[in-house]
């Protein structure tokens, strides 16, 4: 089930030159965006402040004031991939990189060690109290569900990202088959609202487990 | 030193991906062969994911009426009722799209090397 890209002369599989190709793309769009800065800003510059800005006092809500400035590059980084490698699934011949499990489950991969990282490195030992649950003697009850839940949540990300991304392009191959003319335009609507709310999904809910892992345990 | 760690690094992350290139073959078995297992699979997979669309289109439903009632209530939450909303149906829609990559797990990828 490979379709045709524009990129197949490389010997790499689809999926990680289309990933280089994003990363290659977003880094020359911040570059040109860095060399003209200006106090009152053009279009380009425009585009990406309210982006960066949005990024920023959204997450800020969740995170608060000074976790945020330690994770927004992490967070920034994931939401303007992934919505760049959505985005790319309307062009023909491209292939968006999180069609592929690989792609997400890397990312979500990234998520997850830092989370757990950052959660031991601020509690120690005592990072286990997050598992316990509530009650202190039903512990050896809730161990095993919190930790069975926490890597489910690895599962969750990725196929959730992967579901969609991979069920739209699906869903729009199917329709270019059944009637190519005007009836995929609704379709591509759907397409690029879904990108968007995925890639702001992905990104929140990276935002939540860190939170989760910094604050203290709430069933004190 | 802060180079010798992103290289080593790297060359780990390296070798552990070389086991995804090594990929199984099929057992060559005839198309005649192949197809109770396909039998199965194409009686089972519309209905799972039917039952499956089924629970999530009534989860968001009930979504949907909440934030319908809550902003005619209070109109000037809004915003953040929709966005609360979106987030919402995304988490729904996740466990619909779980069903879904089963399903073509089991239709296109030969998970048992028929």
């Amino acid at each position: 089930m490979e379709a045709p890209t524009f990129l197949d002369f490389i010997p790499l599989p689809q999926y990680i030159s289309f990933t280089w190709l994003i990363i290659i793309g977003l880094i020359i769009a911040s570059l040109i965006v860095r060399s003209s800065l200006k106090i009152l800003p053009g279009h380009f510059q425009n585009v990406f402040e309210a982006a960066v800005d949005g990024i920023y006092k959204f997450f800020e809500e969740i995170l608060g004031k000074e976790e945020i400035k330690k994770h927004f590059p992490l967070i920034a980084t994931l939401s303007l991939f992934i919505l760049a490698a959505n985005l790319t699934e309307l062009i023909p011949y491209f292939d968006p990189p999180t069609s592929k499990l690989d792609t997400t489950l890397s990312m979500t991969l990234i998520v997850f060690v830092y989370y757990q990282y950052l959660g031991i490195r601020r509690h120690g030992f005592g990072y286990i109290k997050h598992f316990t649950g509530p009650i202190w003697w039903l512990a050896p009850y809730f161990m095993p569900l919190e930790i069975i839940g926490h890597f489910a949540r690895i599962l969750s990300l990725s196929v959730r990202l992967f579901g969609n991304i991979f069920g739209d392009d699906m869903l729009l191959a199917v329709f270019f088959m059944l009637f190519p003319y005007i009836v995929p335009i609704p379709v591509m609507f759907l397409v690029i609202f879904s990108a968007l709310l995925q890639a702001f999904i992905f990104a929140l809910l990276s935002a939540l487990y860190i939170a989760d892992a910094v604050s203290e345990p709430a069933h004190e | 030193m802060r180079f010798w760690k992103v290289a080593g690094l790297a060359a780990f992350v390296l070798i552990v991906a070389i086991p995804a290139l090594a990929a199984g073959e099929g057992s060559g078995l005839s198309v005649l062969q192949k197809i109770p297992y396909y039998q199965m699979v194409v009686l089972g997979a519309p209905i799972g994911l039917g039952a499956a669309a089924a629970g999530g289109g009534i989860g968001m439903g009930h979504v949907v009426n909440g934030t319908a009632t809550a902003t005619a209530r209070n109109p000037g939450l809004g915003g953040k009722l929709m966005t609360l909303m979106m987030i919402g149906l995304a988490m729904i829609e996740a466990q619909v799209i779980y069903t879904l990559v089963i399903v073509l797990l089991l239709l296109f990828t030969n998970p048992f090397h028929i």
